[in-house]
């Protein structure tokens, strides 16, 4: 089974974000960059596929710099195949959706079985390149999948967390799957798969579809603006017996906050 | 002020989402002109109470393999009604079933897309969002280029409006639906029967490390049902297994912004402050003064969270009993 999975190099969850000057991009100089956290679940995900059926390939997407190889090559180390990755810079300005059409038509030349990928990215969280890559492949998706059980060669049953509970997806191959956090715990790379990495291909991609349909030009969203939140703070804090000071908080929630 | 608005009115079994009224009441204040459509397999009996929150008209499409969502038949319809009544803005809301439905209508239509909108505005013509980065450490102003835009809007972002007596005209909206059944839901498992979602709840009472083991998640769920509210958790207390990643609040959980966050036991880790710093009131409790929590509160005790939740809870009874 061939599986692509696609791949965003993102700050760490515990970086601290600021701001860039200018003001709508943030400054990445000093962020540690990782392997978005959901498209973490969808590499072990496709790994574990692989291995359960005893045979077929996986291959890490990515759309980013030359930086990005790196966590590329954290996917290669945790067991994936071989990379791809669109470096061209102008493929890079465009929106979340403009991003998938350019996964969906490299995905197309490689004719997988299966796409997975991440539920977002934790970055600047569009929340569309999964679900509009299958629009744009004209394939079935699901999204939010925190389990899967496979009943057929290629078909499975797909579980997706939704309002207070989850629904059952039964869908057939060819499809694209968004993992969330849940899905599965993933690996950490051994010494000897990281040594392996370093001798794995990751090759540069140039899209068929004109960089002037999906760059910074032909997007239907931009970011104007950008800041860190608004400060809070100056909050009333309590120290002392808790028989005391609880009924006075009670109060306040109740005449000052009016919570309920 | 912006023209005609379509609001994708969510239900299930019947019912709507209380996000749903949010959309409706945000579309109303935004647009001239308020439709909504409503996907089921039997949904014409409560298509006209929408007209109690400001959808002036309502478009059904009804069909036995509505029942429950089904991202091709809705996806087929909500596009349908695109086509049927043009309008600059589609509203969904960013539930399970909006963020799987709108990515796809939008990249079917070429439209700009907002996801998981805290504020949305018109400005200058465009449409602008507000929306959290990085998990919340930013927030940016995402503004449209083109119309009709699609944006999703968080659960909570906005006030439901409080319902008018007034009721919407509904009509039968024509679509054809996908003969193919390629991905399709064949069952719904519900968790526990009045679990409310973190997302969705008024009011969150969250437990991390500090509850030292998952049983005293009790603690919580009893907190939680004083307040009327939703258990959430820290990564932390997720990572280790005390409790279902569903309640997770955070970076790599559910972003919140209810009317009162309660964290106890939680010390207050970037992500998860990114995740609940948009929450009306926080209250902190916690026995470490210097727990970053306590620069989020609004109000805070510092303090064994085994002696004062308890008491807290009492006492939260007795208020609300009042």
């Amino acid at each position: 089974m061939k599986i692509v999975v696609c791949m965003k190099q993102v700050p760490s969850s515990e970086a601290r974000i600021v701001v860039a000057s200018g003001g709508t991009t943030i400054d990445a100089a000093e962020v540690e960059m990782v392997v978005n956290p959901y498209d973490e679940y969808a590499i072990e995900e496709a790994l574990r596929i692989k291995e359960a059926k005893g045979a077929g390939e996986v291959i890490v997407l990515a759309i980013g710099p030359e930086k990005a190889k790196e966590a590329i090559r954290s996917c290669l180390a945790m067991g994936a195949d071989r990379g791809l990755i669109v470096k061209d810079s102008a493929y890079h300005g465009g929106d979340g959706l403009a991003q998938a059409r350019i996964l969906a038509d490299v995905i197309r030349g490689l004719e997988p079985d299966l796409v997975l990928c991440g539920k977002l990215s934790i970055d600047v969280e569009n929340n569309c390149a999964g679900v509009g890559l299958a629009e744009f492949l004209g394939w079935p998706h699901v999204s939010l999948v925190e389990k899967i059980d496979w009943i057929e060669d290629r078909k499975l049953h797909a579980y997706r967390a939704i309002e207070g509970g989850r629904e059952v997806v039964e869908v057939g191959l060819p499809a694209v799957l968004t993992a969330e956090k849940g899905l599965n715990e993933p690996r950490y790379a051994s010494l000897k798969g990281i040594m392996a990495a370093k001798r794995k291909p990751i090759d540069e991609v140039t899209p068929s579809i004109a960089a002037a349909e999906v760059g910074a030009q032909a997007a239907g969203v931009r970011v104007v603006a950008m800041a860190p939140p608004p400060a809070r703070g100056g909050g009333k804090i309590f120290d002392g017996e808790p028989a005391d000071i609880v009924p006075k908080v009670v109060a306040l929630l109740k005449t000052e906050a009016k919570v309920f | 002020m912006a023209g005609r608005i379509l609001v994708f009115a969510e239900q299930r079994d019947g019912s709507f989402r209380k996000s749903t009224f949010e959309a409706l009441g945000r579309a109303k204040e935004l647009g001239s002109e308020v439709h909504a459509l409503l996907v089921g397999s039997s949904v014409a009996s409560i298509a006209p109470s929408l007209g109690s929150y400001g959808a002036t008209s309502v478009h059904t499409v009804e069909d036995s393999r509505c029942e429950l969502y089904w991202s091709d038949g809705y996806a087929a319809a909500l596009t349908a009604a695109i086509d049927a009544l043009a309008p600059e803005l589609v509203l969904l809301v960013a539930t399970g079933m909006g963020k799987d439905l709108a990515p796809r209508v939008a990249a079917r239509r070429n439209m700009a897309f907002l996801s998981d909108c805290i504020a949305l505005d018109e400005v200058d013509g465009a449409f602008e969002a507000t929306k959290s980065m990085y998990g919340g450490k930013v927030f940016a102003q995402v503004r449209s280029t083109r119309k009709p835009v699609i944006a999703t809007l968080r659960p909570s972002a906005y006030p439901a409006p409080a319902p008018a007596s007034a009721a919407a005209a509904v009509t039968p909206l024509a679509v054809e639906l996908p003969n193919d059944s390629r991905a399709r839901v064949i069952e719904v498992r519900k968790t526990e029967a009045g679990v409310l979602d973190v997302q969705e709840a008024d009011i969150v009472a969250s437990g991390g490390r500090g509850l030292k083991e998952p049983a005293n998640f009790a603690l919580i769920e009893a907190l939680a049902k004083a307040l009327g509210g939703a258990v959430g958790a820290s990564r932390a207390a997720v990572d280790a297994g005390w409790i279902d990643h569903a309640h997770q609040v955070g970076q790599t959980g559910k972003a919140v912004s209810p009317k009162l966050y309660v964290a106890v036991g939680i010390s207050g880790a970037i992500q998860h402050l990114a995740g609940m710093r948009t929450s009306k009131c926080i209250l902190a409790i916690n026995k470490d003064p210097e727990a970053p929590i306590f620069t989020m509160a609004d109000y805070g005790i510092v303090g064994d969270l085994f002696k004062v939740v308890p008491l807290l809870t009492e006492e939260i009874r007795k208020a609300r009993e009042a």
